[in-house]
């Protein structure tokens, strides 16, 4: 059983290693990252299978026992989240093969990536705070290469504020270990949660505050948000895809995990629920006053957090579960919308809404696939987002918290007028600039985007229906989650023996 | 604790934020790395006071020994912070190398959408009554 | 290199160059109970280099070394992960070390544990990102081969 909690980490660890050996040998190189990562997808389905039928599992580094040595454990949220960001890697991956010049010309691009999925794997998997520092350094370290992949200009000053914003956070997340460390003499979680419980509750709120300033700013909740919409447009569109999908994320479910397993609360908190207001209605207003497909998409990801964190900061199981299950839908969907744009990106060479139209009778492929993610994000039933979102809203009404539910819902019709603005931008009308009509005049030879890139994009878009289709099964696994943090006795006894 | 310590971190740390706030990617970069030594401190600090080398076996239940863990982990956090900075000094040059200046640029596109809607304003305040 | 090398530098260098990699190979080695261990080896390894490239510039790094630093690295990554996957076949936990003793008969008893293989891949992964800076930052008179045009 312990084989399968330590080979998410250490299988694209391993294939890491032998795509660094093999350099200049791309072929090789590809088979070794999609063979591993279709191993991490597999394994982690059988972790899930295994969590669904006998609970918690867990491992301890090295054999040390458990509040000493190093913890890995996996619940059914971790389990949730390593299944569908695996996938996502997986099909991110695979479009990235597909796409002309990322991995190509960048020897570093599989390494450096299959270093990424071991960092997001054991961020979700580790039970050590310590260990999550870590964690979070592997995989910044991999995507602080991966955002300044080709060195252009545009992409070395935004790259730069998004490291400077990251080892910013990551200081402070020192800092945070070394007072948790202070206060309680440990930083294994399961410990810490039976620990911090026993401390004054002054001392209890600075903890909880600090480490969600530091999470916040991975995360990129209001107002910690700002590094991000002017980073993330500028990378390569797969590095883009799966930084949106996958690495805020992490930082989301960090916060859900230490403010439920180390400072439970009972009663809604009124400071998550105002962060998560405050997320949504910038983010989306933010979203609003972009032109460019990438720019707009990247403040959704901001306003989409809000949404987590609202089912967070209500602290009831349909709270927690909605949160949960919005953000089993948001990593596909977020992801496939960055795919999709990159389709769009590939045939015309541009991303701005003056300078692409008219999409919709040159590729109708790339439309109806933007089009179903976009649908999905905004929350039009029966598409995935929608359960999501209602579970939230159902929590929140009847938590009673009207005020957040009224915000979430004009939000939510917000994104759906974006959403709108892009169609009508990028799929309907005609294109301004006049290169872009040369091309369509040329035929399909320019606009035929490699078949691989297609291949993932649907792929991604079909997990994201069949979310949808077995939406129930998959509420029910995310009340199950729910359940396990709001109450992580099994948790700890599972840990700590 | 011991106030001297303490001190230093307090210091290190107010001497770092001072220089992340400056505009010039040198200083932020120093400013960053005397953070990242004061987080590092810190952390030494809390381990407690100093005493003999934690090895297993080596010492009886009375002697006071060092508490391990801080060490190890500021250890990490250490090689971690050095790897990190020397990378963002990479970058740094590539910058120097692309732009020949050491300032931190501003967003373009985001200076655009700024115009676009400082116009937007202005003509909204000087529209016919 | 265009400018003329120091001679009495390049001497020192390579009377020393040996003796520091025999020091880190020495500290490696010795890293279990004693002060050491991969990561300090492979710095004063690193430092052997990285004097060569001081004395002779990328040229002479390039000679004195002929397979790629990826290598080294890879290498590296793949040697302290396989340790920690040896004791998962073996059927204990993820990098749970053993500790192997054997009597060498003139040598005496040489005592050792599973994480010597975990330091030489340690060894190997920093003195293999070394060398990487040292080559791709210290690319010698404008052959750096990051230069790009603004």
């Amino acid at each position: 059983m312990s084989v399968l909690l330590v080979l998410p980490i250490v299988l694209p660890l391993l294939a890491a290693a032998l795509a660094i050996i093999a350099y200049n040998h791309r072929t090789l190189q590809r088979i070794v990252a999609v063979g591993a990562l279709i191993a991490v997808v597999a394994d982690s389905v059988f972790l899930l299978l295994a969590v669904e039928r006998d609970g918690v599992q867990s491992v301890q580094m090295g054999g040390w026992p458990a509040p000493l040595g190093i913890t890995l454990v996996v619940d059914m949220f971790s389990a949730l989240m390593l299944v569908i960001s695996m996938v996502t890697v997986l099909s991110v991956l695979i479009y990235a093969i597909g796409q002309p010049g990322v991995d190509q010309d960048q020897p570093v691009f599989h390494p450096v990536y299959l270093v990424m999925t071991a960092g997001v794997a054991l961020s979700f998997t580790t039970g050590d705070l310590f260990n999550l520092f870590v964690a979070y350094e592997i995989t910044l370290a991999a995507s602080y290469v991966l955002i300044t992949l080709g060195g252009r200009r545009e992409q070395i000053r935004s790259g730069m504020t998004y490291i400077i914003i990251n080892l910013l956070a990551s200081t402070l997340f020192v800092v945070g270990i070394a007072w948790v460390y202070a206060a309680t003499g440990t930083v294994n979680m399961a410990d810490l949660a039976v620990k911090i419980a026993q401390l004054p509750s002054g001392t209890q709120t600075a903890l909880s505050m600090f480490l969600l300033v530091v999470f916040g700013i991975k995360a990129a909740i209001f107002p910690l948000f700002f590094w991000l919409p002017d980073s993330y447009p500028t990378a390569r569109m797969p590095v883009t895809a799966v930084f949106a999908g996958l690495l805020t994320k992490v930082g989301v479910y960090s916060i859900i995990r230490t403010q439920t397993l180390l400072f439970p609360q009972h009663r809604p908190s009124t400071i998550l629920l105002v962060c998560a207001g405050l997320t949504m209605v910038i983010g989306v207003l933010g979203a609003i006053a972009q032109n460019d497909m990438k720019r707009i998409l990247s403040f959704h990801i901001v306003s989409q957090i809000g949404y987590m964190i609202l089912g967070l900061g209500l602290f009831s199981v349909a709270g927690v579960a909605g949160t949960v299950f919005f953000i089993f839908h948001q990593i596909p969907v977020k992801t496939a919308l960055f795919l999709a744009t990159g389709l769009v990106e590939q045939s015309t060479g541009s991303t701005a809404l003056s300078k692409v139209g008219g999409m919709i009778r040159r590729t109708p492929l790339v439309a109806a696939l933007f089009l179903l993610a976009a649908l999905s994000l905004a929350g039009i039933p029966p598409l995935s987002g929608f359960v999501g979102k209602l579970g939230i809203i159902q929590a929140g009404l009847s938590a009673g918290e009207y005020a957040i539910i009224g915000v979430s819902l004009v939000v939510s019709l917000l994104t759906l007028f974006s959403m709108i603005k892009i169609w009508n931008g990028v799929f309907l009308g005609t294109a301004e600039d006049p290169t872009l009509r040369l091309a369509a005049s040329e035929g399909e030879t320019r606009l035929a985007t490699p078949l691989l890139m297609r291949g993932a994009t649907v792929a991604l878009v079909g997990v994201t229906l069949a979310i949808a289709l077995f939406a129930g099964t998959l509420f029910d696994l995310s009340e199950r989650a729910a359940q396990g943090l709001l109450d992580p006795s099994a948790y700890i006894e599972k840990v700590l023996g | 604790m011991s106030f001297f310590s303490a001190l230093i971190v307090a210091v290190l740390f107010s001497v770092g934020v001072y220089l992340l706030l400056q505009r010039t990617l040198s200083r932020i970069i120093l400013g960053l790395a005397l953070m990242a030594h004061s987080a590092n401190l810190l952390l030494m600090v809390v381990g407690g006071r100093a005493g003999k080398a934690p090895i297993l076996g080596a010492f009886g239940p009375e002697d006071s020994v060092a508490d391990p863990l801080p060490q190890a982990l500021a250890l990490t956090a250490i090689v971690i912070s050095f790897g990190v900075i020397s990378f963002l000094l990479a970058i740094a040059y590539r910058s120097w190398v692309l732009t020949q200046d050491d300032e931190v640029e501003d967003d373009v596109e985001d200076a655009r959408i700024a115009q676009l809607g400082e116009a937007e304003m202005r003509r909204w305040w000087s529209r016919p009554k | 290199m265009t400018q003329r090398r120091s001679v009495i530098l390049d001497l020192c260098v390579q009377a020393e160059f040996h003796t520091l990699l025999l020091l880190s190979l020495y500290l490696l080695f010795a890293g279990h109970n004693q002060p050491g261990g991969g990561f300090a080896g492979g710095l004063v390894a690193s430092c052997a280099f990285g004097l060569r490239y001081v004395a002779g510039g990328s040229s002479a790094l390039s000679r004195s070394i002929s397979i790629p630093a990826t290598t080294f690295l890879g290498v590296g990554m793949l040697f302290a992960i396989l340790t920690g996957c040896v004791s998962l076949l073996t059927g204990h936990e993820f990098l749970e070390s053993a500790i192997f003793s054997a009597d060498l008969m003139v040598l005496g008893t040489v005592k050792t544990s599973s994480v010597l293989f975990f330091d030489i891949g340690v060894y190997l992964v920093v003195l293999g990102m070394s060398l990487l800076l040292l080559q791709q930052l210290g690319g010698a008179d404008g052959t750096d081969p990051d230069e790009v045009q603004p």
